[in-house]
Formats: structure tokens, sequence, C-alpha cells
């Protein structure tokens, strides 16, 4: 770890440039996925064609999927969010719409029996009881995504697979170590701190 | 009660048939049935006979092929559906609760839907709980998973009377609970009911749950009416061999928990016992001490005698309620 020694600064920053691509991109997935689950939940008709597109996605491999997207919007920080943000949508909208099925039938009747508008079935009944099943689906998309986003450095978007490729090309072990091992700290920090939240809201 | 103003709305339905998609019959067939104003009605039926479905019509939680429905003259479909449910009361089976919203929460709902005061909810929400015997201080704040069955179908029945609604419709309400909290929930609808005057309608496939409840009962039968009857006149007389297979009409012991002691009484006769009931003592009841030896029960009110029963004033009163 003599690297880590030598330049805790560089190894800082780059950390903080990977966190900040997952951060980004999963909040930008979060937005996008919360109607489209709906959608997904709800239509008969839209939702299987929704899935079946972000399924098409999540099968091309990550590589291939940035090499298809540099043509379009060049190399950099923009492309790799944009290739991250696709691969948690489809965990996200799977999640989302799994969480509003969950809702059992008597609880929607009653709420409309009550007489709250779809919206308002939507906004005070049904979300807040799916939302348990949405944190799951961001554990699962943040952890993918602290992986992924180590191949962000291939279009020059920084983070930590700056260190691991540099490592592996320049036969510096250390160098690689010190990406792997941060990596995954990052993921199982992320795993620990949504089952904790997911703990909090289902008690 | 401070409430009783008997301020329920008469429905009135004519030729309502529903059909669900996909399916090649109607659940409910061309259905006409008056509910008066103020009244406990009942329908009863096996599952799929189609009572909760003409239930359901009438807060346009169904939509009906044909017909009309009417609530006080004024057809359904004339009012926006939300508010017409907000001011129709529903209940349905224990899981019916918010599980992620408190008692008081729960309960507040229709009225902050209608958008009353923030303090008018709160008092109403203190009302509604003592209406339904439980303590608002202790029940306020708890989650329903922290009621036993009874206890949450309590507060189900809180929240639907929550914006003083002139219906009240109950789809098997009670059939998640065990037999003696039910019995104790449907003493609680009576009692409700007598106090508010609410109009209230009445899912059950439960016989003794009917026969118990209504003023009025409706058998149905794959999507139709087969009787409207009081249930006494529905045991003694029933309109088809069906109904008298239900409610297992030739059972006379069953008729007699209907009826009371004035009902076979002869007035003061000189007869006398020391086996005393009230006026309003079931019949069966007397019937049970006769078998046990009485010749003759005694019939006392609160200022004396008032008369008698024997044996043969029992049958005498059982074979008039055939005529």
């Amino acid at each position: 770890m003599t690297f880590l020694e030598r330049h805790p600064g560089e190894v800082a920053l780059i950390t903080l440039q990977h966190v900040e691509l997952v951060a980004i991109a999963l909040l930008a997935a979060c937005a996008i996925a919360l109607p489209l689950g709906i959608v997904v939940a709800r239509s008969r008709r839209a939702g299987p064609i929704v899935l079946a597109a972000l399924n098409v996605v999540y099968t091309i491999p990550s590589l291939a999927l940035l090499a298809l997207l540099v043509p379009v919007f060049g190399i950099g920080t923009l492309t790799a969010l944009i290739a991250l943000t696709a691969y948690a949508l489809m965990i996200l909208v799977r999640n989302v719409a799994a969480g509003l099925r969950g809702v059992p039938f008597a609880l929607t009747d009653a709420a409309r029996g009550l007489g709250m508008s779809s919206r308002q079935t939507l906004w005070r009944v049904e979300l807040p009881l799916a939302f348990p099943v949405m944190l799951g689906g961001m554990r699962l998309a943040t952890i993918t995504l602290i992986a992924l986003a180590t191949l962000a450095s291939w279009i020059n978007a920084g983070g930590l697979g700056t260190l691991i490729i540099y490592g592996l090309q320049h036969d510096d072990p250390s160098r690689a170590l010190v990406g792997s091992a941060i990596a995954a700290l990052l993921a199982i920090g992320a795993d620990f701190g949504f089952r904790r939240l997911e703990r909090l809201v289902r008690s | 009660m401070a409430e009783k103003t008997s301020n329920g709305a008469g429905i009135r339905l004519r030729d309502v048939a529903v059909r669900y998609p996909n399916s090649d019959r109607d659940a409910v067939a061309g259905v006409d049935l008056d509910v008066p104003a103020g009244a406990l009605v009942v329908l009863l039926g096996p599952s799929g006979c189609g009572k909760s479905t003409l239930l359901r019509t009438i807060n346009r939680l169904v939509t009906p092929l044909r017909g009309s429905i009417e609530l006080d003259g004024i057809d359904v479909t004339q009012t926006d559906a939300q508010t017409l449910r907000r001011g129709i009361g529903y209940v349905i089976q224990a899981v019916g609760l918010f599980p992620h919203m408190t008692i008081a929460q729960n309960v507040a709902i229709v009225p902050q839907l209608l958008g009353w005061p923030p303090n008018e909810i709160s008092a109403r929400v203190d009302e509604l709980l003592g209406l339904v015997r439980l303590e608002p201080a202790r029940y306020r704040e708890r989650l329903p998973r922290e009621l036993s069955g009874g206890e949450q179908q309590r507060v189900g029945v809180a929240r639907a009377l929550a914006a003083r609604p002139r219906v009240l419709l109950m789809d098997e309400p009670f059939g998640a609970v065990d037999a003696i909290v039910r019995l104790a929930l449907q003493e609680e609808t009576r009692r409700i009911h007598a106090a508010l005057g609410t109009t209230i309608v009445f899912v059950t496939h439960d016989v003794d749950e009917a026969l118990r409840l209504a003023d009025r009962i409706v058998v149905m039968k794959d999507g139709r009416i087969e009787q409207v009857d009081t249930p006494l006149r529905a045991l003694a007389k029933p309109a088809t061999p069906y109904v008298a297979e239900l409610l297992d009409a030739h059972d006379a012991i069953r008729r007699l928990g209907l009826m009371r002691a004035r009902d076979a009484m002869v007035p003061l006769d000189g007869r006398e016992s020391i086996a005393r009931v009230e006026p309003d003592t079931p019949l069966r009841d007397v019937l049970s001490m006769l078998l046990e030896g009485a010749d003759v029960v005694t019939v006392a009110d609160g200022r004396g005698i008032v008369g008698s029963v024997s044996f043969n004033d029992i049958r005498a009163a059982l074979t008039a309620t055939e005529r």
C-alpha cells in the first residue's frame, strides 16, 4: 500500500470522483425510474414495452455500451453518467413496479372507496407502502453502479478505474489493488447503509 | 347520543346489471331493490352470488352495465365519483386500514380529503374513537398492526363514519375476526345504527350474522334477488326452496331466536311461576326454561308481571308467523 501512503490526496480525489459518478447517475435514474415504474405497474400495454427496452440496454455488455455511446456523446463524464444511469434504470424500474404491485388490493380499494383520487391513492398509499421495496432496488443499483463506474476511466471520466487501469497497464499492482479495495469498501458500505435504512422504514 | 338525527339516505336500485370483463354471465343480473332511509339491510348469499358487486355499484367502485342507482332520488352518476364516495362510509375486512398511518390518521382521512380544519378533525377523531369504544388517548398514535383484529375493525367503522355519511356500506367487515369478537362487533353495529340513524347496507355470507343484524334481509343467488323480507318472515315463509335451504328455515328453534317473549305471551291470566323473563327475552331462551321443567314462564317488566308463556303459547306464536 505504499502508493496510498505516497499519494493520499490523489486517492481521496479519485474516490470522491467515483462517488460523484455513482451518486449523480443514481439520482438521475431514480428520477426517471419513478414515473417509468408507475407506468410498468399500471399499464398492461406500455409496461411490457418499457421493460423490454430497458432489458435490451441491460443485456449490452457495459464496455460495449460505452463504446456505442462515445460516437454520440464523445468521451468524458457525461457519457459515463448516461451509461451508468441506463444500467441503474432497469433495476430501479423493476423494483418500483414490484413495490407498487405488492400493495394489497384491499388497501387501494379502501383508498378509492374513501374517495381518494388515483393521484391521492398513489402518493398517500401506494408509494409509501412500496418504499421499502424501492429502497431495496436502490441498494442493488448503488452496488452495481459502484462496480460499473470503475469502467468510466476508459472514456476519460475518472473514478477508481483510473487507479486500476493504470496499475494493470504499468505493472503497478499496489495501485490497482488500492483502487479495487476502495471500490469494494464503498460497495460494502453502501450495502450496509441501505440495509439499515430499509430496516428503519420497515419498522 | 348527540348525533341522533336519523339522517340516513334512501337507496333505490332499478334493473342494475353488472358484467365483468372476460366473463360470459352477469355478476348482477337486473336487480331492483329499495333500501328505506335509516334501514339496516343485509345482502346475504354464497360467494359469487353478486352481493359484493351490487354493494360496490352504490359507491361507484363498480360501474353497472345498465340500470340506475339513486341516493335520495339523485342518480349516483350525477355526482363526481370522489365526492360521492366521500359522502358514503365504506368498511371492508380488517386489512383495509393503512398500515403506515396511525389510528388517528386513518380515521382522519375523509375529513382531511374534505378539507376540514385540523382542530375540528382532531376533535372528530376523539369523538369517533369514543363512539366505537376505543379510548382516544390510548389508541390515537398507535399503528394498526399494534391492535387486535376486533380493535382494527372498530377503527375501520370509525373511519367510515368520520364525515357523517348518510349511507354506510359494509362488505363482509367481520369475516376475519373470531366468533366472540364478531358477536361483540355485531352488537356495536346495531348500537351505532340505532344511535346515528345512518342507512347501512351490509354484505355477508354468514346466515346467523344476517339474521342477527338485519331489519331487512336480501337473499341473493346467481346475481338475482330471491327474497327481500324481515329475518323472521324470511325464515317463516321462504320465497323459494333455495332461501329455505340457505336459511335452514325448517329449524323452528332458529326462528324462536328472533322472537321475543312478548310475541307469545298471554297477558295476565293468573298463571304464575318462579321462572321469570322479561318481555324482550328471546323465545328460544323461554323454550329452554320450559324444557328444563317449568310448566309456564312468567313475563315481568320493571313494573310487575305482565303475562305468561307456556309451551302451547310458543307453538301458537310460531304458527302465526307462517300465516
